[in-house]
């Protein structure tokens, strides 16, 4: 991070302040399915996506840091420490590294202007790795058995999935539309 | 800046916020090793005295664990019907001494000083090449933009509404990223001119 | 004194400017031109944001090729658009960020932050969030936090064109009373009539170079 020029600084924070602002946003509607959406998370796959894995990872740092200093940033009005000692704890914990692993496959796959790479990324970290820490949380801090909490995750995925497409497809969009926005 | 802070005068507000950081790692540790229903009963007894101790009423304990109520009362079913009551009662009462111990915290600290707080304690990562000022300021950009961020999004979706659009999300997340990615060069911009220097 | 010698400026294929050779040492100089004229690109050559793609940009003998740093602590820079520089939550923030990054003591900068503050009618809002601050307040602090830096030279690039007419007056007010040097890059009419020197630019190029109202009739003749 000592590598971060200015334009970095100032992305990390724009991104950081993204997530924070879709948090503070209702759900919202969509018009394939019934239930509205909370955007935050889409937030997170954007960051990754949009700023590749340092920067996407420090933006999402630094939303952490300003929820456990006790703002109320994420989805709900919820934020302190409480966050993340709670059930949800490690899904929110998960969020760096979720974009952290959208940015590296975004940087490394070919075709990474597709909206297909975008999903594949998008599941993996979006949704892989998040899951990786959220459920295993549930295990040590819950003492819930690995498979029920596992099963009882599986729930949010199909959401997850149709956010990670959002997120592939706004990605794809930005990039082919606006190509000299230079994002790395 | 406008946090979850709750004012009092009470010596827990007074503590300062690295100690009740430290007290909070220490007794969350501890808690995840209780295994016996009378020892966290007496935990979560613990913890109304601290709310006690720093005058925060009641309700306020009440509030920390509301938004959790549907998601524990669904885990102790799974707990209760696959393992057993105790099981549940156990797990239930850890996610209620972590949370309510990390609420006290955050309750009793300001937000600014606990981010004073989180960020001398990024200096011990130094090493890793954790650079603290631009973290410092990275913190402070966030906390500025926020408000900016949110007033555009709301911006958008005025937009979105009065073209009819209002449930494609596509509408709102291609605009909110391109405005906030030409954003970025302008305030780049203002940070040089303004003397920034990352070296 | 600023110095343009030869300059030329290219966007990837777009010529933006094409040849530019200027010295300016009025007091109060404009530069006018519609959009696309160039007229930003060359407020951002003024302090070293940018970097002349040929040529030469010279502030008080310094290159903006050579050391843009030492450029920028001579001209300052103040944005269209205020949400777009203000970099810190609260007002006093803000204005003590620039003075940190030139690392003064803890007391000179309390000091230099009180008296921007003051200077400006900000200092009832000083601990307050800057986006609870009016359009034209926000300028002001957009400007407090310039000039509490002490720059010999100020580019306003559009400082009225997002502002309403009260507000607009305020800062051509403010500007009017600025001692130091300033350099006006600006639609606002009014504005610019108070200049000393106007200059017009047309695709990249300087079509008039006059007294205001010359080289404004000249604009509009060209705009009509």
């Amino acid at each position: 991070m000592s590598s971060f020029d200015t334009r970095d600084i100032v992305h990390c924070a724009l991104f950081a302040a993204i997530v924070a602002a879709l948090g503070l946003l209702p759900p919202i509607p969509l018009a394939f399915i019934p239930v509205p959406i909370t955007a935050q998370t889409l937030g997170v796959m954007l960051a990754g996506a949009m700023l590749g894995a340092k920067r996407g990872g420090m933006a999402l740092v630094l939303f952490l840091l300003l929820v456990a200093a006790g703002l109320p940033l994420l989805a709900g009005g919820r934020g302190g420490f409480g966050v993340f000692l709670g059930p949800t704890g490690g899904f929110v914990l998960g969020f760096p590294l979720g974009a952290f692993v959208i940015g590296w496959l975004v940087e490394r796959l070919p075709r990474s202007g597709n909206v297909a790479t975008l999903f594949i990324a998008c599941v993996i970290g979006g949704i892989a790795a998040v899951y990786a820490l959220g459920v295993p949380w549930l295990v040590l801090v819950g003492g819930l058995p690995f498979e029920k909490a596992a099963a009882g995750s599986l729930a949010f995925i199909p959401g997850d999935l149709i956010k990670a497409g959002i997120a592939a497809f706004v990605a794809a969009a930005v990039r082919r539309g606006y190509p000299t926005l230079a994002t790395r | 800046m406008l946090g979850l802070y709750l004012h009092r005068e009470s010596p827990v507000h007074a503590l300062p916020a690295g100690w009740k950081l430290l007290a909070l790692a220490v007794s969350a540790t501890a808690a995840f090793f209780v295994s016996d229903l009378a020892v966290l009963g007496a935990a979560l007894a613990a913890c109304v005295l601290l709310f006690v101790a720093a005058r925060l009423p009641l309700r306020v304990a009440i509030d920390q664990l509301r938004p959790l109520l549907p998601v524990l009362l669904l885990f102790f079913a799974v707990q209760a019907a696959f393992v057993s009551w105790q099981a549940g009662c156990l797990m239930v009462g850890r996610f209620a001494v972590l949370v309510l111990l990390a609420g006290l915290v955050t309750l009793t600290t300001r937000a600014s000083d606990m981010i004073d707080t989180l960020e001398r304690a990024l200096g011990v990562f130094r090493p890793l090449g954790v650079n603290a000022g631009k973290v410092s300021l990275m913190l402070a950009l966030t906390i500025r933009l926020i408000p900016v961020l949110v007033d555009l999004v709301q911006e958008i979706r005025m937009a979105q509404r009065a073209r009819g659009v209002e449930r494609s999300p596509m509408a709102l997340l291609v605009p909110l990223m391109v405005k906030t990615l030409r954003m970025a060069d302008n305030l780049s911009d203002a940070l040089e001119a303004r003397g920034y220097d990352p070296h | 004194m600023i110095e343009l010698r030869n300059v030329r400026h290219r966007y990837g294929e777009r010529e933006v400017l094409r040849g530019i050779d200027l010295t300016l040492t009025e007091r109060r100089v404009a530069v006018v031109g519609s959009n696309g004229s160039g007229k930003s690109t060359l407020a951002r050559l003024l302090n070293g944001l940018l970097v002349p793609t040929e040529g030469q940009v010279l502030v008080d003998g310094i290159d903006t090729r050579k050391d843009a740093r030492a450029v920028r602590r001579r001209v300052g820079f103040v944005f269209q658009d205020p949400d777009m520089q203000i970099v810190y939550p609260t007002v006093e923030e803000d204005v003590a960020f620039g003075l940190k990054n030139l690392r003064l003591p803890r007391d000179e900068i309390a000091r230099r932050v009180d008296a921007a503050l003051a200077r400006f009618d900000l200092t009832e809002h000083r601990t307050w969030p800057a986006h609870l601050l009016s359009g034209g307040q926000k300028q002001l602090l957009a400007i407090a936090s310039v000039l509490v830096l002490d720059p010999a030279y100020v580019v306003f690039d559009e400082p009225t064109t997002l502002l309403d007419l009260r507000n607009c007056r305020r800062i051509a007010q403010v500007i009017r009373d600025l001692p130091e040097t300033a350099i006006l890059v600006s639609h606002d009419l009014d504005l610019v009539a108070q200049a000393e020197r106007v200059i017009v630019l047309d695709e990249g190029r300087v079509v008039a170079d006059d007294a205001p109202a010359p080289a404004l009739a000249a604009y509009v003749a060209r705009m009509s």
